[in-house]
């Protein structure tokens, strides 16, 4: 996605002058509702994010799962996760559409190295500004939930933008619209929280005592929010993580760098060391590593 | 549907059974989620499989494939016996008082009648008896042991709760559950949907699978009602149109029927179709059969159609038989079919028993494929490997491809379930060469016109005199055709009793049906379709949302067959007094002068309570039918019959196993096979990302479902040593695939009859064409046989046997 909200920029990666939203500060928090209780799965949510963000991933087999592709991608950026549950005899079928959580407090965001490729819109919106990334995967790292995934054709790390485009021009999400059962709702935060709410309350009369709101405090709250059958356990849902929090090295890496400044000179060693810290199962590459210091090379030398 | 999709907002109760809403419709299943959110409905889901829309229901209860009648009949006796039935309903507005003829009686899985060697029923005793007058005898305290409702109380006291648990599987409690949950809606203050689709038609008993579910929603009162009815969830976007507008064998427009070949001339074709009223006051609609007929001839044949000639009666072919998608493959099969058309169909794919198909197209001289996609079907002869493995080389059938536009590259009116005539806008111009499928047929029509008028031939008449008014012959336009439909006046028309009075004007478009005549003057392709496009204009693009009725009844949003009427049988919405069963749920009332409210009347509107009309004007007894009169070919009263292959032996009656009454051809009795060697059920059925064999072509859908797999539950793929990901083989008696194994906790293994029944799912849409991975038709496996009334193959209950095995070669 392109920066099409400048004025509206919260907070921008590896960049310490003041944000422009500063001198507005008025735009209201967006968020999406996904009520896991109202999902039938249909994957129409996956369907329209194809459509409008014009991405098409390959044809790829079948792994023993009704869940296709099997995995996020660079070409997919919002997935039905299926989980079959058995309790006590009971079989539920947990459906979660999964993609980029918006947080208020973005892991990705704390973590990239490359001026201007992560952004949060004063809407709460975090948006990846492709033609900024160095492809580095230190958003992958940061990312408390596994969104961010690296592109094999272009190197750069892509995810959901919260349709940012349509949202700057006042369209929900394609996702939402495309939502057949208003599993999927948009609107401003405060809405949103209040229709939850409403949602759990349902759900509890149902007879779904553990029914909950899943808003992520460890990273500030999310733009995008659950509700959940089963609150109390939001790991069940293919790995929802219960307390999500910035992995510290984020942190530490963001201390030791502050000092630093944004000094480009810096950067290549700090790449280094990071990728010596963090190195494991992730899907940076060598190659990865070296496009993105060949990159950064060409940065300088302009 | 009897009710519409907004409808399904004013339930209690949603029940699923014979479909999967939620899977195979998840945008009209927003409304079963508005019922939720509005009225705190709850969700029953009955399938074989935990699917999607039991991932959202309150309720899911397993059921072994084939035995929703057993399921449904024990709902009956639950029903009856536990007095949750809605009484002032059920004696007033349905057939539960009639008196039967002395000679009807049902014994071993029979009922009487039966002939042996015909497969088929005398069902001369399945009939009222009446009285001097020719009215049926009615007994309305409902005691009389020949009464519809002790015959129904008597047959149905054998499907006791345990009777039904060894036959159905289905848990006990979940069972009773479900059935205390439907028994609620006895009350005329709650009511219960009921949503189906192919589940319960593609079986042998499939016309009696829906029927219970009639008679189920009739002893509650629910028909009729705001959130009640009986409600098909129809497979494509215009199949609803399609039977409206008769493309059945033995049909014509408006559910009028073919001759048959018994029915040589005009009168004696008139003589069976008269429906005098078989009870005092009723109104008996199908009386005008005759207008409807004539007109549609005057349509059909415009002037050459005259009193004279009996309307060109002789113009339509007689019936020696029913000429259904089964019959016409069996004959194909023996050779005795040289051409076929195959217009938006696949059935190499979707006819059952891929390798008599296959064969069957093979001894075609020619076959002509009219399709926007390129189906498996026409390229039948191409070698794809295991997936077709034909030789071109010996196959001389001559194909001819005719590519058509497919729906958004034209205009015209879809017919949604809920019987909504939705007219829609040319999106884009079709590509290449294609074609809609309006101007081919013109083109052939035209050609074929005139070789009959240089030529001559024995009967050219049909052909040469067909009335072709259009502006451009080669190309009728999708108005003009609505049109014609709707139907026009022929003449002027005067009032008898007021020669000043002009009831009609020639050339006019008609209002609505009733203005429909038998001597000719008026001309109407489809009388249910007639208001659709009057002199007001095109009724079907309406597009106005507003609902002054808060139920969803929207009466100018496009139009709704039969005259703009939202809910059928409407009346039964109110008690006998014309007042609502339901004061938050008022469709229309008696409000002391005529019949008025939101949705139009289904009843004449100035009939007073106190005449006594029933609501079901259509039959002329005016009410409905728990007693199906002589109408379906295998009993008055649905019956459990288990499918043609089945696992066990019918528990109600051994003797009589499957139903007595389906057809079978011969050749097809030799290939049903047994449990010993085939011992799981198989079941087929769609996933919502892949819609039947055209979606795969789109690389989207493809993406999201790339390649064939089958269910298994962990049971069956432990026992099997299957995990998850790995190929296996399914086989039948007819013939074998091959699909990746998703194995799921959404299947359980049933206890049926004390026996462990396992159920294969084998979802169907892949094949040899479009983007997705190659994959097999299910119809390698299904059995070529089908319901005894609508020959709906028997899809959904066969027997397979399943191993593991090796990844295709590449």
């Amino acid at each position: 996605m392109a920066s099409l909200q400048s004025l509206d920029i919260k907070r921008r990666s590896a960049t310490t002058l003041p944000a422009p939203d500063v001198r507005v500060g008025h735009e209201e928090e967006v968020a999406k509702l996904i009520d896991v209780g109202r999902c039938i799965g249909c994957k129409a949510c996956q369907a329209a994010c194809l459509e409008w963000n014009d991405l098409r991933g390959e044809v790829g087999t079948n792994t023993g799962s009704i869940q296709n592709p099997p995995d996020l991608t660079a070409n997919t950026w919002t997935l039905m996760r299926f989980t079959e549950i058995e309790e006590d005899g009971k079989v539920e079928w947990l459906i979660r559409k999964d993609g980029c959580m918006h947080c208020a407090d973005p892991g990705c965001l704390e973590a990239c190295p490359a001026p201007g490729a992560i952004v949060q819109y004063a809407n709460g919106v975090v948006d990846f500004i492709s033609e900024n990334c160095i492809g580095c995967g230190y958003c992958i790292k940061g990312c408390p939930f596994n969104i961010p995934r690296l592109s094999r054709t272009d190197g750069r790390a892509y995810k959901c933008s919260l349709c940012s485009d349509r949202v700057a021009v006042g369209l929900e999400p394609a996702c939402a619209k495309a939502c057949p059962t208003q599993a999927i709702s948009f609107g401003s935060k405060p809405d949103m929280l209040e229709l939850a709410s409403l949602r759990v309350e349902g759900l509890k009369e149902r007879g779904y005592k553990k029914a909950g709101l899943y808003d992520a405090p460890g990273v500030g709250g999310t733009h995008v929010l659950y509700v959940l059958q089963r609150a109390d356990r939001p790991e069940l849902y293919q790995g929802l993580p219960k307390d999500p929090k910035i992995s510290p090295l984020v942190s530490f890496w963001k201390g030791l760098a502050k000092p630093v400044g944004l000094g480009v000179i810096g950067l290549g060693v700090l790449a280094g060391f990071f990728h010596y810290v963090t190195v494991g199962p992730d899907t940076v590459e060598e190659e990865d590593e070296r496009a993105a210091e060949r990159d950064m090379a060409e940065r300088r030398g302009r | 549907m009897t009710n519409s999709w907004t409808d399904i907002a004013n339930s209690d109760l949603v029940v699923v059974m014979g479909g999967q809403a939620g899977d195979a419709h998840p945008v009209g299943f927003k409304w079963v989620l508005e019922a939720r959110s509005r009225r705190k409905a709850r969700l029953i889901v009955v399938d074989p499989r935990f699917n999607r829309t039991a991932a959202v229901a309150d309720l899911h209860v397993p059921i072994r494939p084939g035995t929703d009648i057993a399921w449904l009949g024990g709902l009956i006796n639950h029903l009856v016996s536990h007095d949750k039935i809605q009484h002032e309903y059920v004696t007033a507005y349905t057939s539960a008082p009639y008196l039967i003829k002395q000679g009807y009686g049902f014994k071993d899985g029979l009922f009487t009648g039966y002939i042996e060697g015909k497969r088929a029923y005398d069902m001369a005793n399945w009939d009222y008896e009446l009285d001097a007058q020719g009215h049926v005898k009615a007994d309305p305290t409902l005691q009389h042991p020949r009464c519809v409702f002790q015959l129904m109380k008597a047959h149905y006291a054998r499907y006791t709760p345990e009777m039904v648990e060894r036959i159905t599987g289905s848990p006990r409690d979940k069972l009773m559950t479900a059935w205390s949950w439907i028994a609620e809606t006895a009350r005329p203050d709650k009511v219960m949907t009921a949503l189906y689709a192919v589940g319960w038609t593609q079986h042998t008993v499939g016309t009696q699978n829906i029927r219970t579910m009639a008679m189920v929603q009739l002893l509650l009162g629910n028909v009729g009602m705001a959130g009640g009815g009986v409600n098909a969830l129809r497979g494509h976007s215009n199949i609803q149109g399609l039977t409206d507008l008769g493309l059945l064998s033995n049909l014509i427009p408006g559910y009028l029927t073919l001759p048959s070949e018994h029915e040589p001339d005009f009168a004696t074709y008139m003589k069976s179709r008269g429906f005098k009223p078989l009870r005092p006051g009723q109104l008996s609609y199908w009386q005008n059969y005759k207008k409807f007929f004539v007109s549609f001839q005057k349509a059909m044949w415009g002037k050459a159609a005259t009193a004279a000639n009996d309307f060109a009666y002789d113009h339509l072919p007689k019936l020696d038989v029913v000429y259904d998608l089964l019959r016409i493959f069996n004959m194909m099969h023996k050779g005795e079919v040289n051409g076929y058309i195959c217009q938006g169909f696949n059935p190499l794919q979707a006819a059952p028993n891929k390798a008599k198909i296959s064969t069957a197209l093979a001894k075609l001289k020619f076959l002509v494929v009219m399709d926007p996609l390129t189906t498996e079907t026409a390229s039948f002869w191409e070698n794809h490997g295991e997936y077709n493995a034909v030789d071109p080389a010996k196959i001389k059938t001559e194909v001819f491809r005719l590519p058509t536009n497919c729906f958004a590259e034209e205009e015209g009116a879809l017919v949604n379930s809920g019987r909504w005539l939705q007219w829609h806008w040319k999106g884009a111009e079709p590509p290449g060469e294609a074609k809609t499928d309006i101007a081919i047929m013109a083109a052939l029509h035209l050609r074929l016109r005139e070789l009959y008028k240089k030529e001559g031939g024995a009967f050219p008449d049909p052909i040469v005199d067909l009335n072709w008014p259009y502006i451009h012959p080669e190309s009728p336009s999708p108005e003009e055709l609505a049109k014609e439909i709707n139907g026009s006046a022929l003449e002027d028309v005067v009032d008898p009793k007021n020669p000043n009075k002009k009831l009609l004007t020639k050339g006019r478009q008609l209002n609505l049906f009733l203005e429909l005549r038998d001597d000719g003057k008026t001309a109407c392709g489809c009388w249910i379709y007639s208001g659709s496009f009057t002199e007001k204009g095109n009724m079907m693009a309406q597009r106005e949302v507003s609902d002054p009725s808060g139920l969803g009844v929207f009466p100018q949003w496009a139009w709704s067959w039969p005259a703009n009427r939202r809910i059928l049988y409407n009346r039964a919405s109110c008690d006998p007094d014309g007042r609502p069963w339901d004061p938050k749920r008022m469709l229309i009332e008696w409000n002391g002068t005529k019949w008025a409210g939101f949705d139009v009347p289904d009843f004449p509107p100035l009939s007073k309570p106190s005449a006594g009309m029933g609501p079901f004007i259509m039959l002329p007894e005016g009410t409905a039918r728990l007693f199906a009169r002589g109408f379906l070919k295998d009993g008055p009263f649905p019956e459990h019959y288990e499918p043609f292959e089945a696992p066990i032996a019918n528990l109600l009656h051994p003797k009589v196993n499957s139903n007595p009454a389906a057809r079978v051809f011969k050749s097809d009795l030799a290939v049903f096979g047994k449990p010993s060697e085939f011992p799981y059920v198989g079941t087929t059925y769609r996933v919502t990302e892949l819609f039947h064999f055209w979606a795969k072509h789109a690389l989207i859908n493809a993406i999201l479902q790339p390649q064939q797999f089958v269910e298994l539950s962990e049971d069956l793929a432990k026992k099997k040593g299957i995990m998850a990901g790995d190929w296996v083989k399914v086989r039948s008696n007819r013939g074998q695939l091959r699909a990746v194994a998703v194995v799921t906790k959404r299947l359980k293994p049933l206890k049926v009859d004390g026996k462990t029944i396992e159920v294969v799912g084998l979802p169907f849409h892949w094949g040899f064409t479009g983007l997705t991975k190659k994959g097999y038709p299910s119809n390698v496996l299904t059995p070529f046989v089908g319901d005894a009334n609508a020959e709906t193959p028997e899809f959904k209950a066969f027997l397979v046997d399943i191993e593991k095995t090796t990844a295709p070669a590449v």
